[in-house]
């Protein structure tokens, strides 16, 4: 599988400021990839570098195996956090506006948005201005606008703030849909729990630097630290506590850590053969949030330290 | 079609078919001509309050003549005697008893008449009755001293200086060319003035807005902030281009129609304080319109549109800089647009001096001067300014016309991403220097 966008070594300053402190990392074609960070890392900076609106100091960008170049921004589909549209067009005038400067004729622009509309059931918006809309009605424009021209890859920043759950979900549903279709998606956030649910990979940006990059699943694998959960009846065996390490105990559930993943099944027979009634069994793996918090105290100590 | 262009016609398009242009476009002679109407009827009111006088010929000055009645004053010769008139005031029907004393000495300049009213007369009364005692007081001492009429109207001698060129194959100008041509020269300094300021304005605005809006970032991951930039200053130009053109058009048709409608003619305004008789006037106004038409329109007019693009491209960008700088607060940015007003008013006043002495250092030195120039020569071209120096002007105008696009262009592109923050103007000069 080729890489949509590969980053090599970027580095952006801003007068004493290293907003970017080389970052390299891949995001392989066809994904959803989690852009992630502290308020302050350096994201959006890493996002105006992707979508060319500043450029790199130094190192080099790749999109689609391809150094980024000034054709490269109708190839991509930017959804800023800090958004808006102008307030006096009328809601098709405007899309087809931004789809004609995203490269698009005004013919296929304007076959997009009917598709659109009529996907989201909203067609009696042409005619409607921005301000006569509602917040999420106007997020709902403003992420037809991004998507409008195909792009290969598709940026978001924080897009689900500022949308109401039932907005929120239907944007979601399209973005894996998107995913389906093709598009490379990247999602900048710093809330961990949906990043969880949507991403395949993720970079962790803290300080300007990359802290921590690669599939999600591999990654919580890498910080397990090998926790149990068993729910049970009965009592256990007393000289439990003498062979694992019990991490917390409640009336009807403990949490063991073991050496090793492979005592698990060890741990189960034991447990069975005492005739103790076992509701369920369950490995404890880290959340993004918490591999997140440790890694950036960690490297806020580490610059500390310095 | 490119994507400068589409943002130009965005631009130009949402501003036209806003129904406050349509309005201001429309409205903006109207109004015009409500005042011109109004300001005429002013002029030409007269007082209706009628008033009727009484004179006591002391002096025997009026020699049974009595003053022709005229706007609504009435004279009346009156035999019975002062004390008489005041006793019994209320039942002779007079407004006002005028008594004319003797002249003692037909030498003296000054001669004091007296006018008994139970109120003081207004102003207007008491200039016409200065006016017909004047009047009749000359002729009475021209009868006293035994002057030759004739001979004393030709002591009013009216002076002109006719201008001839030395070149005797030089064109021969009237004593009109330079009070016409300073007449031009301020009307075109004045537009010039007003343009530079609604039309910046309007760019610095429009860019706060886009800032403030968050479409900015949006419209930035497609363009270049330069084009974005480039592509308001253009679009608003135009529309300053239309709005202007479509004046042009209409306030004088607006003008023309009024004064079918109201028969007012604005010349009588002037020439009815001005005693010239009309023949006069008429020589008068088709000397000034041969004056008007021999002016050298062809280079006068594309110069004018030359400097306004000049003058307008020079000061919106600079207003684009500005507003990119500025948050939603207008107050706070007053700070940055004096440095930019300032200029223009200086240029504004320095025209004043320019159409008087067109051809004083100040005014030359100040029509090449780029800052100053898109007011100043527009003023000065109707005196035919040498060649040398409309080239001059011309090209330091355009390379700094092209400077400030560029540089604010570096100003813009690091203030349309900067939320929060307060802005001095010693950053603004430090984003010029910012990479990319």
């Amino acid at each position: 599988m080729s890489n949509i966008l590969r980053l090599e070594d970027v580095v952006k300053t801003y007068e004493k400021q290293i907003a970017v402190n080389r970052v390299s990392f891949t995001v392989p074609r066809g994904t959803i990839f989690g852009l992630l960070g502290p308020n302050g890392a350096g994201k959006t900076s890493l996002i105006r570098i992707i979508t060319t609106i500043t450029k790199a100091d130094a190192g080099t960008v790749w999109l689609d195996e391809e150094k980024l170049n000034n054709r490269h921004p109708e190839q991509i589909g930017y959804m800023p956090e800090e958004r808006g549209l102008y307030k006096k067009m009328k809601v098709g005038e405007h899309l087809l506006y931004l789809g004609q400067l995203k490269g698009l004729s005004k013919a296929a622009a304007k076959q997009e948005i009917k598709h659109w509309f009529e996907k989201f059931a909203i067609t009696d918006w042409w005619e409607k201005k921005i301000e006569e809309l509602s917040k999420g009605m106007q997020q709902k424009a403003q992420f037809i606008a991004t998507v409008l021209h195909r792009p290969k890859l598709l940026i978001l920043d924080e897009p689900f703030s500022g949308l109401d759950p039932i907005n929120a979900n239907l944007i979601k549903d399209e973005i894996y849909e998107l995913k389906q279709n093709g598009t490379s998606i990247i999602f900048s956030t710093h809330r961990m729990e949906q990043v969880e649910e949507i991403c395949d990979n993720i970079v962790l940006i803290n300080k300007g630097q990359n802290v921590l990059d690669g599939n999600v699943k591999q990654i919580k694998n890498n910080f397990k630290e090998n926790l149990f959960k068993v729910e049970y009846e009965g009592t256990l065996p007393p000289d439990l506590a003498g062979r694992v390490n019990i991490v917390k105990q409640t009336d009807a559930s403990i949490i063991v850590q073991l050496s090793e993943e492979s005592q698990s099944n060890q741990l189960l027979q034991n447990l069975l053969k005492t005739g103790v009634y076992i509701r369920s069994f369950n490995e404890i793996l880290p959340t993004l949030n918490e591999i997140f918090i440790k890694q950036v105290t960690d490297t806020n100590q580490d610059v500390l330290v310095r | 079609m490119n994507k400068l262009g589409l943002i130009i016609k965005r631009e130009y398009l949402t501003r036209v078919k806003r129904r406050s242009f349509i309005l201001a476009t429309i409205l903006t002679p109207l109004g015009f001509a409500v005042f011109f109407v109004v300001v005429g009827f002013i002029f030409q009111y007269q007082s209706d309050d009628s008033k009727r006088v009484a004179i006591i010929d002391e002096g025997n000055i009026l020699k049974g003549i009595v003053p022709p009645n005229e706007r609504n004053l009435y004279f009346k010769s009156e035999r019975t005697d002062l004390a008489t008139l005041r006793k019994d005031f209320k039942n002779y029907d007079y407004d006002g008893i005028l008594v004319l004393p003797a002249v003692k000495n037909l030498f003296n300049k000054n001669y004091t008449a007296y006018y008994y009213s139970p109120e003081p007369p207004t102003l207007d009364v008491e200039t016409l009755i200065k006016d017909r005692v004047d009047n009749s007081l000359r002729d009475y001492k021209i009868e006293g001293l035994k002057l030759e009429r004739k001979q004393l109207e030709a002591l009013d001698t009216r002076v002109e200086i006719e201008p001839e060129p030395i070149d005797p194959e030089g064109e021969d100008a009237t004593n009109l060319t330079s009070a016409i041509a300073a007449g031009i020269g301020s009307l075109m300094g004045i537009i010039m003035y007003m343009t530079v300021f609604i039309y910046g304005m309007m760019v610095m605005r429009s860019v706060m807005e886009e800032k403030t809006s968050r479409i900015v970032e949006v419209m930035i991951s497609s363009v270049k902030p330069f084009q974005l930039m480039l592509g308001k200053i253009i679009g608003v130009g135009a529309v300053g281009l239309t709005q202007v053109a479509i004046w042009a058009i209409l306030i004088p048709l607006i003008s023309l129609l009024v004064n079918l409608l109201f028969g007012f003619d604005a010349g009588r305004v002037q020439t009815a304080s001005t005693q010239i008789n009309p023949g006069d006037t008429e020589a008068l106004v088709a000397l000034a319109m041969q004056e008007f038409s021999s002016q050298n329109w062809w280079l006068i007019l594309p110069l004018f549109i030359l400097y306004f693009l000049g003058g307008y491209f020079l000061y919106s960008s600079l207003f684009a800089a500005v507003g990119s700088a500025m948050g939603d607060d207008l107050g706070e940015g007053q700070a940055l647009t004096l440095p930019i007003t300032i200029p223009v008013i200086i240029a504004f006043y320095i025209m004043f001096v320019a159409v008087q002495a067109p051809n004083s250092s100040l005014a030359v030195w100040s029509s090449i001067f780029p800052l100053f120039s898109p007011i100043v020569m527009p003023a000065r071209l109707a005196f035919g300014p040498p060649a040398w120096q409309i080239i001059l002007s011309v090209g330091v105008l355009a390379a700094t016309c092209v400077f400030f696009v560029w540089l604010s262009g570096r100003i813009y592109r690091v203030g349309i991403l900067l939320y929060g923050k307060k802005v001095t103007m010693k950053e603004l000069g430090k984003w010029m220097f910012y990479k990319e």
